[in-house]
C-alpha cells in the first residue's frame, strides 16, 4: 500500500531506450473499501491536470468512490497522480455543493428554481441584445469541460448570438502553446509524443515543472533517466525543482535565468547552433523559412552577453546548447514558466527553432510538447469556445468562415470575424468599460485566477454588468454573481475530451449530479432553447439533443482541417485507449506524431493564422503571408530580448513570480476538497532564497508581507531554493478554505501580478512583477508549503500523509497500437 | 545636396513627432494596458531612428524646406479620452506613421542615387519598423473599432 503524497511519482519501472514503457495499475477507493465493493467501473480520463491519463470511476450505491489507472491507455499505462488518487472525486459528494440555482435578491443570492433563474438570464439577455445588440455578450469559459459544451457554446456565441466576446481560462494556461505552434507550423496541433520520451537521448524543460504539473508524465520520464541508458535532462526555471535536480543527476544542466528573461536564453541558445555548425542546412533548406533573418537577429547573443542579461553562467549555456547541438533525438517541452513570463509567445517559438534548424521533428524522439496547463484546454482550441475559430479555422480566410456559415446553415456576416476573437483580459476590460454588460462564466474562477485580482473584483461586483455563474461550488467568483447556476461534473455526465498531446477520451456518467444540478451541456441548451435562435431557415440553430449528437457534428466540421476527427465516435472510444487525431480514413487508428513528412500546414489557404509581428503582434496580412509563399515549410521567426514590463526598483527590489504545487489544481475547488491533498499543502506561502531571508531577517515560518504596486500578501516564508532576489507563491489560494482558517482573506498571489499580456498569445503574464518583502512577525513553525516538491526546506520532515493506495506492476505490458516501440 | 538634407531634416523631425504623439497616446490611455506599453515600445524605436539618423544629419546637415507646409503634422495636440477617442489617436498615429514612412521612402531613392551604404543601411531598417509600427495601429485598430462604433457607452 502506498501513500502518494509521500511518494509522488510512486514505483520505478525503468526500461532501456526505444522499448515501451512497462503498465503500472494505480487504484485508490475511499476508506475501508475493497475492489469486492465496487457496483460497477465507468470509463473516463483524469480532469486534475492536462495528462488526460486514462481511467475507471469506482461506483458504489450511487457515489463516486475511487478511481484506478487504464493499463491499456496510451497516455498513462495504467498510472495516476497523486491529484487524481485523491482528488478526482471527494468533491463530488462535497456537502457544500451548490444543487439549486440561486439568483440575486437585494444584494444577496437566494435559493431559485430553475425557471426563476434562467428566465432572469434569458430576460436580461434578450433586453441587451435588443437595445445594443451582440457586441455586449461575453463568455467566460474555462479549461475543463467537455469538446461537446464548448463546441455547443461556440455554436451558440458565434453563431447564435454572433459576439465575438468568448475566451477561457485557457487564456491564462495554454494560449501561448496554442499562438507558438501557430506561428511557427501555421496551426494548432502538438506535433510530437509522449512515445518521444522513450526514443530521445535528451530531454530540455523550459519553465516546466513537470514533477509536479503533470507527474504520471514525469514518472515516464523517471523510468528513462533511471534505467541504464538514460537521456540527459536540461531544465531552464529559476527555482531548483526536481526537474533540476534530476539535469544534475543525469550529467546535464540547470540553467537559471532571471525572471523575465527567458528569450535572451533562447537567442543564446540559438546563436550556439550558427556558431557551432549544429544547423541541418540541407533540412533547413528544404522545410523552413526565415534562416538567414533568425541568424541575425540572435548574432548579438553571445554566451557572455546572455550571461550579464540572465544571470546564467557563459559555459552553462554553452554545455546546454552542445546537449541540444549533438544529441540525435531531443525532447523538448515548455510551460508556464516560458507561456506566462515575459515575450512568452517569442520565447516558445525559439524552442521550435532550435528544433527546426536541427530537423528533429516528425520522428520518434526529436519532439515538441508545447504543453497545456489545464485537462481540456485543447477542447476549447479545437472547439472555438475561446478565442479561435471552430475547426482550427483562420478568422482572416473568407473560405473557413464560409465552411463554418454553411455547416450551421448561417449567413456568413453573422459569425463575427472582423478582427482575431476578443480575448479575456479584453473581455474583462469591455466588462469594465461598460461595453458589455452580459457577462456568462463557466467552471472557472477569475476573481482568484486573473491577475490583480482586485480589478477583477471589482468588475465581477460591478452593477452595470449582469454575471452569470455556472459551477459546482459557490466560488468567490459565484459569490458575485446574479444568477448561479448549480452544474453537474466530471463524471456526473458524458462527453469527450482531448489532452495536451492530440489523445481523445470519451468520459462517461457514473452518476447522477446532486439536487437539481446539471451539465453545462444542458444548462447551455436550455438556453438557446429559450433563446429560440434559429438558423437562416428559421429552423432552430441547435439541432441536436444528446452530447453524442453535438460530437457528431463537430467531427463533422474538422473534416479537411489539419484537426481530423471524422474517423472518431463514441463507439470507437469505448476501446481500450484514447484515439490521438487526426483520426480519418488515411489514419483509422488515429496519428502518435504530426509533420513525420516535414510537411507543415502553412499554405496561405490551409494555415491557421496568417501570423503576427511577434514583438508588436500586429498582424500578417493575407498578401504579405501569400508572398513568402510558405508552400508548407515552416518558419522560423525570431525577436530582440526586451526588458520586462515591470523591473525591480527601490521601492519594490525583488521579482515576484506565480506557480503550482503539486497538491492543489484550478483555485482548490476540488483538490481543496480531499483532506489527503488539503493536508499536504493547506495554506499558501512566499519562498525565498536562503541569502534574502538572512538579509531581510527572515526565518523559515515567519509571517511576511509581500507587495507589489497593486496589492499584497501576508503569509508564512519558506526559505526555499527559489533564485535570489525572486519570491515565488503558490496561486491556487483565494479566499476559501475547507478549514476556514483566518488567515485566508490575505494569500492571494494574484493580488500583486499585473494586468499585461503578451502581444500575440494575449495570455498574462503572472510572473513579470516586481516586489518587497517585510518581516511582520514570528510563525508558529515551518511554512505551510510541502517538502517533497520545489520548496523543499533543510531539517525539516518529508511531507507524508495520503491515504492508502495501490500499485500494480504489470507483467505483460499491454500492446499500444501507434506506439514506435510497439508493445506485447 | 540641399534637397536630400531637407528630407534627412524631415525624416528626424517626423520621427521626433511620432515618438512624442506615442508616448502622449499611452499615457492617455493607460487603461487599455497593451496600448500603453506598445506605444512606449513603439516610441523607443522612433527615437532610436531619430539616433541612427544623428550621424547623417551631421554629414547632411538638416535643411528646412522653404515651400510652405500643407499639410500640417503638429503631432497630437491633446489625446481624446474613450473607447472612439482611442480609435481616432490611433488613426492619428497612423497618419503620423505614414509621414515617417513616405519620408523614408525619399530618403531611400536619394541614398541609392548618391551610393551612400551607411545612409541606405538606416533609412532601409528604420523604413522596414516604421511598416511595423503602421502594421500595429492598424491591427489595434480594426481590433477596436467595432465595439467603439457600436456599443461604447
Amino acid at each position: 500500500m502506498t501513500d502518494r503524497i509521500a511518494d509522488l511519482h510512486g514505483v520505478r519501472t525503468p526500461h532501456p531506450r526505444a522499448t515501451v514503457w512497462p503498465a503500472r495499475v494505480d487504484q485508490y477507493l475511499d476508506d475501508g473499501l475493497g475492489e469486492g465493493d465496487v457496483d460497477r467501473w465507468v470509463q473516463s480520463a483524469c480532469l486534475l491536470c492536462s495528462n488526460g491519463c486514462g481511467c475507471d470511476i469506482a461506483v458504489k450505491d450511487g457515489r463516486m468512490v475511487g478511481v484506478r489507472g487504464r493499463a491499456g491507455d496510451v497516455v498513462n499505462h495504467g498510472r495516476l497522480g497523486p491529484k487524481g488518487l485523491y482528488g478526482s472525486t471527494p468533491w463530488a459528494s462535497s456537502p457544500d455543493r451548490v444543487t439549486r440555482p440561486l439568483v440575486r435578491e437585494d444584494g444577496r443570492l437566494v435559493e431559485t428554481d430553475w425557471e426563476t433563474a434562467m428566465a432572469r438570464v434569458v430576460e436580461r439577455s434578450r433586453s441587451s441584445l435588443e437595445e445594443r445588440g451582440p457586441l455586449t455578450h461575453g463568455f467566460y469559459t474555462s479549461g475543463q469541460l467537455f469538446l461537446e459544451e464548448y463546441y455547443l457554446q461556440a455554436v451558440i456565441g458565434k453563431a447564435g448570438i454572433g459576439t465575438p466576446h468568448m475566451d477561457g481560462d485557457t487564456r491564462l494556461c495554454t494560449a501561448t502553446s496554442a499562438a507558438a505552434f501557430k506561428e511557427s507550423f501555421g496551426a494548432d496541433g502538438q506535433p510530437g509524443s509522449y512515445t518521444d520520451i522513450e526514443h530521445c537521448d535528451a530531454i530540455f524543460l523550459y519553465g516546466h515543472n513537470m514533477a509536479e504539473t503533470q507527474t504520471v508524465l514525469w514518472a515516464r520520464v523517471l523510468d528513462r533517466t533511471r534505467a541504464d541508458d538514460p537521456p540527459r535532462v536540461v531544465c531552464v526555471d529559476p527555482r531548483r525543482t526536481l526537474v533540476a535536480q534530476e539535469a544534475e543527476r543525469t550529467g546535464g544542466v540547470h540553467l537559471r535565468p532571471r525572471v523575465g528573461t527567458n528569450l535572451a536564453l533562447m537567442n543564446g541558445l540559438t546563436r550556439e547552433l550558427f556558431a557551432n555548425g549544429w544547423v541541418d542546412e540541407a533540412w533547413v533548406d528544404a522545410h523552413t523559412l526565415g534562416r538567414d533573418e533568425l541568424e541575425e537577429t540572435v548574432a548579438a547573443y553571445t554566451p557572455e552577453h546572455v550571461a550579464e542579461i540572465c544571470g546564467v553562467p557563459a559555459d552553462d549555456l554553452r554545455r546546454a546548447a552542445r546537449i541540444f547541438g549533438e544529441s540525435q533525438a531531443v525532447l523538448s517541452t515548455v510551460l508556464q514558466g516560458f507561456y506566462q513570463s515575459h515575450q512568452a509567445t517569442a520565447a516558445s517559438v525559439a524552442v521550435h527553432n532550435l528544433h527546426l534548424l536541427r530537423g528533429m521533428i516528425g520522428r520518434p524522439g526529436a519532439g515538441v510538447l508545447q504543453m497545456n496547463g489545464q485537462p481540456t484546454a485543447q477542447n476549447n482550441r479545437e472547439c472555438g469556445a475561446d478565442g479561435d475559430l471552430t475547426g482550427f479555422r483562420n478568422w482572416d480566410n473568407p473560405a473557413h468562415v464560409r465552411e463554418l456559415a454553411d455547416a450551421w446553415n448561417v449567413d456568413p456576416m453573422t459569425i463575427p470575424h472582423w478582427s482575431p476573437p476578443t480575448h479575456a483580459m479584453q473581455i474583462f476590460s469591455y466588462a469594465a468599460s461598460g461595453s458589455i454588460d452580459f457577462l456568462w462564466i463557466s467552471a472557472t474562477n477569475p476573481a482568484v485566477s486573473m491577475p490583480e485580482s482586485a480589478r477583477i473584483r471589482n468588475i465581477l461586483s460591478s452593477d452595470d454588468c449582469f454575471v452569470v455563474v455556472q459551477d459546482l461550488f459557490l466560488t468567490e467568483t459565484a459569490e458575485l454573481a446574479d444568477v448561479v447556476l448549480p452544474a453537474a461534473g466530471w463524471g456526473e455526465k458524458t462527453g469527450c475530451f482531448t489532452n495536451v498531446n492530440r489523445t481523445v477520451h470519451l468520459s462517461e456518467k457514473a452518476v447522477d449530479p446532486p439536487g437539481e444540478a446539471r451539465s453545462d451541456y444542458e444548462i447551455f441548451l436550455m438556453y438557446a432553447d429559450l433563446m429560440g435562435f434559429t438558423d437562416k431557415d428559421g429552423a432552430p440553430l441547435v439541432r441536436w439533443r444528446r452530447p453524442e449528437e453535438a460530437f457528431e457534428s463537430f467531427c463533422s466540421v474538422t473534416r479537411g482541417r489539419p484537426i481530423d476527427y471524422t474517423g472518431l465516435s463514441y463507439e470507437k472510444l469505448r476501446g481500450p485507449t484514447g484515439i490521438p487525431w487526426p483520426v480519418n480514413e488515411a489514419h483509422p487508428e488515429g496519428t502518435d506524431r504530426l509533420y513525420a513528412d516535414g510537411v507543415f500546414p502553412t499554405d496561405t489557404e490551409v494555415c491557421e493564422t496568417f501570423g503576427h509581428d511577434l514583438v508588436t503582434g500586429a498582424v500578417v496580412t493575407e498578401q504579405e503571408h501569400r508572398a513568402m509563399r510558405p508552400d508548407g515549410r515552416a518558419f522560423l521567426k525570431g525577436a530582440p530580448y526586451s526588458p520586462p514590463h515591470e523591473e525591480p526598483s527601490d521601492d519594490f527590489p525583488m521579482l515576484f513570480t506565480t506557480g503550482r504545487t503539486v497538491f492543489q489544481f484550478h483555485t482548490r475547488t476540488k483538490t481543496g476538497r480531499s483532506s489527503s491533498l488539503d493536508d499536504a499543502a493547506p495554506d499558501a506561502w512566499a519562498e525565498i532564497s536562503p541569502v534574502d531571508a538572512e538579509r531581510l531577517g527572515i526565518d523559515e515560518g515567519d509571517w511576511v508581507h509581500v507587495t507589489s504596486p497593486r496589492g499584497g500578501i501576508e503569509v508564512r516564508a519558506r526559505v526555499g531554493q527559489v533564485i535570489e532576489g525572486a519570491v515565488f507563491a503558490p496561486f491556487h489560494y483565494g479566499r476559501w478554505d475547507p478549514r476556514g482558517v483566518a488567515d485566508a482573506e490575505h494569500r492571494l498571489a494574484n493580488e500583486l501580478t499585473m494586468t499585461v499580456w503578451d502581444p500575440v498569445s494575449k495570455q498574462p503574464y503572472f510572473k513579470t512583477a516586481a516586489c518587497r518583502v517585510t518581516r511582520l512577525r514570528g510563525g508558529d513553525g515551518p511554512a505551510p508549503a510541502p517538502t517533497t516538491t520545489a520548496s523543499p526546506a533543510t531539517d525539516l520532515a518529508p511531507t507524508v500523509g495520503g491515504a492508502e493506495t495501490s500499485s500494480r506492476v504489470l507483467d505483460v505490458t499491454p500492446a499500444y497500437p501507434l506506439d514506435p516501440a510497439g508493445g506485447s | 545636396m540641399s534637397h536630400l538634407a531637407t528630407y534627412v531634416g524631415l525624416a528626424d523631425h517626423s520621427e521626433q513627432t511620432l515618438a512624442s504623439a506615442l508616448r502622449s497616446v499611452a499615457e492617455g490611455h493607460a487603461e487599455e494596458a497593451d496600448v500603453f506599453h506598445t506605444c512606449h515600445l513603439l516610441a523607443g524605436w522612433s527615437e532610436e531612428h531619430r539616433r541612427r539618423l544623428a550621424p547623417v544629419v551631421e554629414r547632411y546637415g538638416e535643411e528646412d524646406v522653404e515651400e510652405p507646409e500643407r499639410l500640417h503634422h503638429d503631432g497630437l495636440a491633446q489625446v481624446r479620452s474613450g473607447p472612439v477617442g482611442l480609435l481616432r489617436d490611433l488613426q492619428e498615429l497612423y497618419v503620423l506613421g505614414a509621414m515617417v514612412e513616405t519620408t523614408w521612402t525619399v530618403v531611400i531613392q536619394g541614398a541609392q542615387g548618391l551610393r551612400d551604404t551607411d545612409l541606405l543601411e538606416v533609412a532601409t531598417s528604420c523604413s522596414t519598423q516604421t511598416a511595423r509600427q503602421l502594421s500595429w495601429f492598424n491591427t489595434r485598430m480594426k481590433v477596436a473599432a467595432p465595439q467603439a462604433l457600436i456599443v461604447a457607452r
